[in-house]
């Protein structure tokens, strides 16, 4: 059935273009994005091929920045620290904020009630949410002995194993509420029809759940994580603020590596290298997840509805 | 499929671009519309000398219509990137705050800054007013760039008076000493030292004084120099493993490296008497006069110099730290700017109230013949502490993270982390930071 169904809506597509609006219209948006987008992108290409300070000339460098950035060790330990989080954040965030959306989505006041309170954090500015995680976590006069649990009091920051889990734990706690809110949205979306056909099938909640919502939600899940994944190669102030990528070098990831490289240790150079080599990390990933989901398309998400 | 690529491709492009070129910019702040174009412009940091800054531009633009200065302030971190970027792009302010050191060069290198050698010479009192130990900090390759704005600065040992009376010892004169005292407060279920690992530069204060005691301060000139293998000194090694030993040993406080100095939580657990003592810059007793006044007024805190280490090289009067912070004139500015900007350098900068002012406060002003003014002071056991420091050290060391070149002092900071939480050793630290020399 799908298959017969497929070339109609991709004949639309082709038809719909041709018919459109002009393609001037795309003019002001492709002029905006040209300017601040590829532009200051190849300043930071050309800049990798280069020595400059920030202050003085900028000199050519060949390959010398290029060297730097990639045979630091710092580099791959930034590498590394990254894919941690990445990986992490995934295993950490996407559960939780499926099950949340999943739960909130539902038509119960109470429901509506703690949807509201867990966007809150949503609502807070990066720093903010760094600044008050780097009081909470003080060993001396943070959450454990205010609240008088010694448990709490803790080398948080200062332990090179607690402090990946502290980060993972922060950027959770800021983040989950807004793939929370795109699943939820992905959720309404299933026809009510499925539920109700299952359950004449005889279908229970948790076979429901894995059967109907869960593959329902497949492209929810591939944005949701694509965001995630594009999230961790572009987390800075939070980090920045709660550890400023300390102890040592544990939580310095590419996009701090990047910042520290350039406006502490100023060596534009050697971050604008640094700089191409997250643009490359995060097209490529960014392509691998698309291609994850569209591979199989003939798996449509509404039809028979 | 050809078509979806092209799109995502495009918005990850674009998702990725702004994020980084978000990250870059953030160049001029708010600016007073009042103000006039011409006037020189000025930019300090928040804290310890603020109000002083601030009530000597307000006294000054009364005074001097015509030269009047447009101020604004921010906060260390903030501005010490954000002041680079501007001067970098030449729209830098008139009056440049800075700490010397490898800054300061960088500056002077790339010509961004004026030399002041011509109206030194021109006003021999402005170059007079100064102790010469102090003023040396903004001399590079022999010309005069820039003029301290405030206060001495060094790092000096803090105690609390009353825990020692508690378990009945003296402030440690040797490291010995420093090392025996480690145990008893333990014992006590006191912490010995507070330190606020986390933001990492308070540690570099160990690690300045005891290479300096160790090994003089000719170790750290040969770092500074870029000699070859300097930071595998064998002071820098012993110094690094003294710290590694004290820490070992529970010197410092729970938790240390995760203590943040932003919100002055070290300094806490010294007033709430949860720890006996803290190494420290000489600005920590300002903001104890502001959050702790009991502690303060009571005469609970004690200040001492930094304790000798036997069979050591270094003399144990010398000192580091800031030995102040200074005023550079950019040399951007236009004409009328800089007459401006020089008069105030002249006349506004060190006044006898500006000088007064910051006495008040409990700081002691890089300048001269202060010595009455400091005996009458409410502060004077401190004032007059720090002071006789400055007078008697036969050398006066500008903190490394300031001193060295930006990358170097990046490096250092973050190795050293790693030498408190024992990630690393010290033939590693040395090795590591080795590689950086000449950087």
């Amino acid at each position: 059935m799908s298959t017969l169904l497929k070339p109609k809506p991709a004949m639309k597509v082709r038809g719909a273009r041709a018919e459109g609006p002009s393609a001037w219209m795309v003019v002001p948006a492709l002029v905006f994005f040209v300017t601040f987008a590829v532009v200051p992108l190849l300043g930071v290409l050309f800049l990798s091929f280069t020595n400059w300070n920030g202050l003085g000339a900028i000199t050519w460098a060949g390959l010398d920045s290029w060297r730097t950035a990639l045979t630091d060790s710092v580099t791959l330990n930034a590498l590394i620290v990254t894919v941690k989080i990445m990986v992490y954040s995934l295993v950490v965030q996407v559960p939780i904020s499926l099950l949340l959306g999943v739960f909130t989505a539902g038509n119960q006041r109470y429901r509506a009630v703690l949807a509201v309170l867990y966007f809150v954090p949503l609502l807070l500015s990066s720093a903010a949410v760094a600044i008050a995680f780097k009081a909470l976590l003080d060993p001396n006069f943070g959450m454990g002995p205010g609240l008088g649990i010694p448990v709490l009091a803790q080398n948080w920051l200062g332990s090179a194993d607690l402090v990946l889990f502290v980060v993972i734990f922060v950027i959770a706690w800021q983040f989950v509420p807004f793939h929370t809110l795109i699943y939820q949205g992905g959720v309404r979306q299933i026809p009510a029809s499925f539920y109700e056909a299952a359950q004449i099938d005889g279908a229970g909640r948790v076979q429901q759940f894995f059967h109907i919502t869960l593959p329902q939600l497949k492209y929810t899940i591939i944005t949701s994580s694509t965001l995630m994944v594009l999230g961790s190669l572009a987390y800075f102030d939070l980090i920045f603020v709660l550890t400023a990528g300390g102890p040592g070098y544990a939580t310095r990831l590419l996009p701090l590596h990047m910042y520290l490289t350039g406006f502490r240790a100023n060596d534009m150079g050697a971050a604008s290298a640094l700089g191409v080599i997250l643009v490359v990390i995060g097209l490529g990933l960014a392509l691998l997840l698309q291609r994850l989901g569209g591979n199989s398309r003939s798996a449509s998400q509404l039809e028979g509805a | 499929m050809k078509m979806r690529t092209t799109t995502s491709l495009i918005s990850a492009a674009s998702a990725i671009t702004l994020a980084l070129s978000l990250s870059a910019c953030g160049s001029s702040g708010p600016q007073d519309p009042a103000a006039d174009s011409a006037s020189p412009t000025m930019w300090a940091l928040t804290g310890s000398s603020e109000k002083i800054f601030r009530s000597s531009v307000e006294d000054w633009n009364k005074a001097n219509a015509d030269d009047k200065i447009t101020q604004e302030f921010f906060a260390n971190d903030a501005y010490k990137t954000k002041v680079r970027t501007a001067v970098g792009a030449g729209e830098g302010p008139t009056f440049i705050y800075g700490w010397g050191g490898g800054v300061l060069k960088s500056y002077v290198d790339a010509g961004h800054v004026s030399d002041l050698d011509e109206f030194l010479s021109e006003n021999p009192e402005v170059k007079d007013r100064y102790i010469p130990s102090v003023l040396e900090n903004g001399v590079i390759d022999g010309k005069t760039y820039a003029l301290p704005n405030n206060n001495m600065q060094p790092i000096v040992l803090y105690y609390n008076k009353e825990v020692f009376e508690k378990i009945g010892a003296e402030p440690p004169k040797t490291w010995d000493d420093l090392m025996a005292l480690v145990p008893k407060f333990n014992d006590a279920g006191i912490a010995p030292f507070s330190l606020a690992g986390q933001s990492k530069w308070p540690n570099l204060m160990w690690l300045e004084y005891l290479v300096d005691r160790v090994g003089g301060p000719e170790v750290f000139q040969a770092i500074l120099d870029g000699e070859e293998n300097a930071w595998s000194d064998p002071a820098v090694i012993e110094a690094l493993t003294m710290i590694q030993d004290l820490v070992d040993a529970g010197g410092f406080v729970n938790g240390f490296s995760s203590i943040a100095a932003d919100a002055g939580a070290d300094s806490a657990l010294l007033y709430t008497d949860k720890a006996a003592m803290m190494l420290h810059g000489g600005w920590v007793y300002q903001n104890l006069k502001n959050d702790a006044p009991e502690f303060v007024e009571s005469g609970e805190v004690g200040f001492t110099t930094f304790p000798s280490v036997e069979g050591g090289e270094g003399d144990p009067a010398n000192i580091v730290g800031n030995p102040a912070n200074m005023w550079s004139l950019s040399s951007t500015a236009s004409d009328k700017q800089k007459e401006s900007a020089l008069k105030y350098l002249k006349d506004g900068l060190f006044s006898e109230e500006y000088t007064q002012a910051m006495i008040d406060s409990g700081a002691v002003p890089a300048v001269n013949g202060i010595e009455d003014q400091l005996a009458a002071s409410d502060d004077k056991d401190f004032v007059q502490f720090i002071y006789g420091l400055a007078q008697d050290a036969p050398s006066f060391q500008l903190s490394w993270d300031q001193a060295l070149s930006p990358a170097q002092g990046d490096a250092m900071l973050a190795n050293l982390d790693q030498i408190f939480i024992g990630e690393i050793t010290p033939e590693e630290f040395a090795e590591n930071m080795n590689a950086t020399l000449g950087k």
